[in-house]
């Protein structure tokens, strides 16, 4: 066995190593040298209560990155779990009071948006990013329809409201419920079969053929999977807000994908995972904060976003060139 | 030591055929697979050899005939089906994924008792794959990443996964072996041999090889196929190589097979001059080749001669050293720089480095040389057809035509075509080739051995890092061993002078 540092490390993180980790040290550092309020308590759980939402969204986004394919129907999805969640939840357009239970109905409703795009692309062999564009208009049109033009509902449920208001030991309650959802996609990524098989199809999805494996259902799989993990999100978004929103995702699409590739899941499949897409998030998110306190303007924050990007993905398709492909 | 036996045959097929579109990969082919005995299967490139073990692997089904497994008749729909009749293939590319474990292959789509209702077993998972690793003999762990292993190490790794689909099913299993040797080096030749020989205890095994002195080592019957049929059984106790090779090209095999009639003398000027080069896996390197010369590099894997080919063309870094073309100091930074300097290189990954399989054949050809059938920037259709079905004709390559898809040729035909690729290359003046005739019939490799001496007699420069010890020796003017990343022997090689086998292999250790 080779026992070489590096090869021990590979191990360890199953050959899926985390170089976005070295990086977000890097960041936290270079910011908490220049704003030592960085490093206090309120902002650190300031910072992890902006990566709640997208950290959820990613989850589910990796699976489907990890298998090859895209998702970009995020915002479209969210706006409908924001508008489900507000009309499910006590609120001032209907007598419904759902509680805590319209989190469960809302991924329902999202999975089935997900199993959409996902037969769309598994049997009707759509490419996955025009399948979900697709899903997303059709998901903001549903949001929309839900209410139409009139003003839109104002959440009254307290218990909901507090998921994103409230704290526990410091953290607001969403962090935590992040937390669990990471968690839990860490698991399914390590230890089922639809985890695993992730990489495998992404890895080759001939090879996966080869060995028997019934590719599309776990592709639709993913798709589901990620259809919950937005919708979750945009709920999510509507107790924050208190009101639901046909745009409450506004620019998350963005970010999430962003935040995946840098922390080194690549486009083409087979690498990374979910705990690198988390770590993405916590990069940009350290950023953005991080930029707000040392003062730069918003007009150059959204530079630099860019710039990281530019950087994050060069250096993982540097990593993976073949040296001979530059001759064909 | 063809034993008969009452024992209905693990396998038999009758009449099966294939096309497909007007070509017949198979036609009426009837052929038993016995229990515990080593089937060898050879035939030239094209012969239908891949062709008829995806029909027993269930990956292709056949036009028309019957397939009978252990006595009853079967048909396959489906390649987890003939994994679950204990039917497992190894591929003639290798089918592992880089980026998983080295325990999830093996036991890919087959993890059985290792997951449990969706759930992954890890202990259990490690434990299963150890088992089949110990079979092979293999010192890799399950939990290594597989891109981190060497090539040869995957290729056992592919052996223990075809062992590890027997465990599904109550009977012994048939592995079928596609040119499992073609991509590795004599010791690890040995160590899958001594495999083979154990596992045939409980396992039926077929194995397909081009090298014929394996085939009549190993196997306990050979079939012999051409164009699509078989055309004899053979007793490997009865036959010899020559014999095996009329039989697949239907001709005898000339006696000049290295032709060295067409060798001609180098001219004595330096072409190529390496001063004490040191890269990854070599170093303090130094070579003079003169022009025209062809100089050929022995040495076991890991002996560096593969990274100094791949140094030499700009695709590895040099950590110091010169190089000199023509006396003019090169700075290879770049492939773009080596083939700027006319420096022609074929890797022996050509099916990642060297192919693109989605393209026809033509375009595979003329891409990296465009200037060679363009007039003014403007790529002539016509003169890249002809350029190709030139090659075609030249190479034996067996296809439809210039037009047809890479993937649609058999695993030999591509390589060939990779191969007139760099053979295109307009004024090349020095031409590296790692391992060149690897998975070529015997035929083709004449074939090319007459091309290189062709092209040494133009004045190119040739390194040839040999796919055997007799390729090394007779096709050389000059033999350089290495090992362990240094050079250690040189020998000069003329008809009537050649370096013997046994000094070439105590320098190669
Ligand atoms: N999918 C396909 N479409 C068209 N032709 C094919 C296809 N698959 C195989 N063939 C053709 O069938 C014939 C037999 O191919 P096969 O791969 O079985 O040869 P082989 O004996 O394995 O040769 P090699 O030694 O080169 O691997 C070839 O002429 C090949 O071009
Ligand atoms: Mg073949």
């Amino acid at each position: 066995m080779d026992n070489s540092l590096l090869a021990r490390f590979r191990r360890a993180t199953h050959g899926q190593p985390v170089p976005a980790l070295i990086a977000l040290a890097l960041i936290v550092v270079v910011i908490a040298a220049q704003a030592p309020v960085f490093m206090t308590a309120g902002n650190i759980a300031n910072v992890i209560d902006q990566a709640a939402i997208p950290a959820i969204i990613v989850v589910g986004l990796s699976f489907v990155i990890l298998m090859g394919s895209i998702d970009l129907s995020v915002e479209g999805v969210m706006a409908v779990g924001s508008m489900s969640a507000a009309l499910l939840v006590a609120n001032d357009r209907n007598s419904l009071d759902f509680g805590l239970w319209a989190l469960p109905v809302v991924m329902i409703i999202g999975g089935v948006l997900g199993l959409v795009s996902g037969l769309a692309v598994t049997r009707l062999r759509i490419p996955s990013f025009l399948a979900t564009i697709a899903i997303a208009s059709v998901a903001s049109g549903i949001a929309l329809i839900l209410f139409g033009t009139s003003a839109k509902p104002q959440i009254v449920d307290p218990v909901f409201i507090d998921l994103t208001q409230g704290t526990f030991l410091g953290f607001t309650k969403v962090s935590w419920l992040a937390l669990v959802i990471v968690l839990l996609g860490l698991v399914i990524q390590r230890y089922t079969r639809f985890g695993r098989y992730a990489y495998v199809i992404g890895g080759s999805e001939e090879i996966a053929k080869l060995s028997g494996i019934d590719v599309r259902r776990y592709r639709l799989l993913a798709f589901v999977i990620a259809g919950m993990c937005s919708s979750l999100a945009g709920a999510l978004t509507a107790s924050r807000t208190s009101i639901g929103s046909t745009t409450p995702g506004d620019g998350l699409l963005f970010l999430t994908i962003a935040s995946v590739v840098i922390g080194g899941t690549i486009l083409t499949g087979g690498r990374g995972g979910v705990l690198h897409s988390v770590i993405g998030v916590l990069i940009m998110g350290v950023i953005v904060t991080g930029m707000v306190l040392i003062g730069v303007s918003g007009f150059y924050q959204q530079i630099i976003q860019g710039v990281v990007l530019l950087v994050a993905v060069t250096a993982v398709a540097w990593k993976l060139r073949r040296p001979m492909r530059v001759v064909m | 030591m063809a034993q008969t036996s009452t024992e209905a045959p693990a396998l038999r097929l009758t009449d099966v055929s294939k096309s497909f579109g007007v070509v017949n990969a198979l036609t009426k082919v009837s052929l038993e697979i016995r229990p515990r005995e080593v089937v060898g299967l050879i035939g030239e490139n094209g012969a239908g050899k891949s062709s008829l073990l995806k029909i027993l692997s269930g990956n292709q089904t056949a036009d028309s005939g019957t397939m009978e497994l252990r006595g009853r008749p079967v048909t396959f729909s489906s390649i987890s089906q003939a994994m679950s009749n204990g039917v497992a293939m190894v591929y003639q590319e290798q089918s592992l994924l880089p980026n998983v474990s080295v325990a999830e292959n093996i036991l890919l789509g087959n993890e059985r008792g290792a997951v449990r209702d969706g759930f992954y077993r890890w202990k259990q998972m490690h434990r299963t794959a150890q088992r089949h690793l110990d079979e092979v003999k293999s010192g890799v762990s399950p939990s290594d990443i597989t891109d981190t292993l060497p090539f040869a190490q995957r290729q056992m790794v592919e052996v223990a996964k075809a062992l590890a689909t027997g465990d599904g099913s109550p009977y012994d299993p048939v592995i079928l072996l596609d040119e499992p040797t073609s991509v590795l080096e004599s010791g690890d030749i040995e160590t899958l041999f001594s495999v083979i020989r154990r596992v045939k205890e409980h396992a039926s095994i077929v194995f397909v090889s081009h090298r014929l002195e394996e085939v009549l080592e190993i196997c306990d019957r050979v079939y012999v196929m051409r164009d699509g049929e078989v055309v004899a059984e053979v007793d490997p106790a009865e036959a010899d190589v020559d014999q095996l090779f009329r039989l697949m090209v239907g001709r005898d095999l000339t006696s000049g097979y290295f032709r060295e009639d067409l060798s001609t003398e180098p001219t004595p000027d330096v072409r190529l001059a390496i001063e004490s080069l040191t890269g990854p896996g070599f170093s303090d390197v130094s070579l003079g080749i003169n022009r025209g010369e062809i100089v050929s590099i022995l040495g076991v894997q890991d002996s560096g001669r593969e990274n100094l080919g791949r140094v030499l063309f700009g695709a590895l870094p040099a950590a110091h050293g010169s190089v000199r073309i023509d006396g003019e100091r090169v700075g290879l930074r770049s492939t773009r720089d080596a083939v700027a300097r006319g420096i022609g290189y074929l890797p022996s990954e050509r099916k990642i480095d060297g192919a693109i399989m989605g393209m026809s054949v033509a375009d595979n050809m003329t891409l990296a040389h465009p200037d060679v059938v363009s007039t003014l920037g403007v790529m002539r259709s016509r003169r890249v057809r002809e350029v190709a079905d030139e090659w075609i004709r030249r190479l034996a390559i067996k296809t439809s035509g210039p037009a047809a898809e890479m993937v649609n040729l058999s695993g030999g035909n591509q390589q060939k075509v990779v191969l007139a690729k760099w053979m295109l290359a307009p004024d090349l003046r020095v031409l590296i080739l790692d391992t060149p005739t690897r998975g070529l019939d015997v035929g083709a490799k004449s074939e090319v051995y007459a091309i290189l001496h062709g092209l040494a007699a133009k004045g190119v420069s040739i390194i040839l890092l040999a796919d055997s010890l007799e390729e090394g020796i007779y096709v050389s003017h000059r033999v350089i061993t290495m090992a362990d990343g240094k050079v250690t022997g040189e020998f000069t090689s003329r008809p009537g002078n050649r370096p013997s086998r046994t000094s070439l292999i105590e320098r190669m250790l």
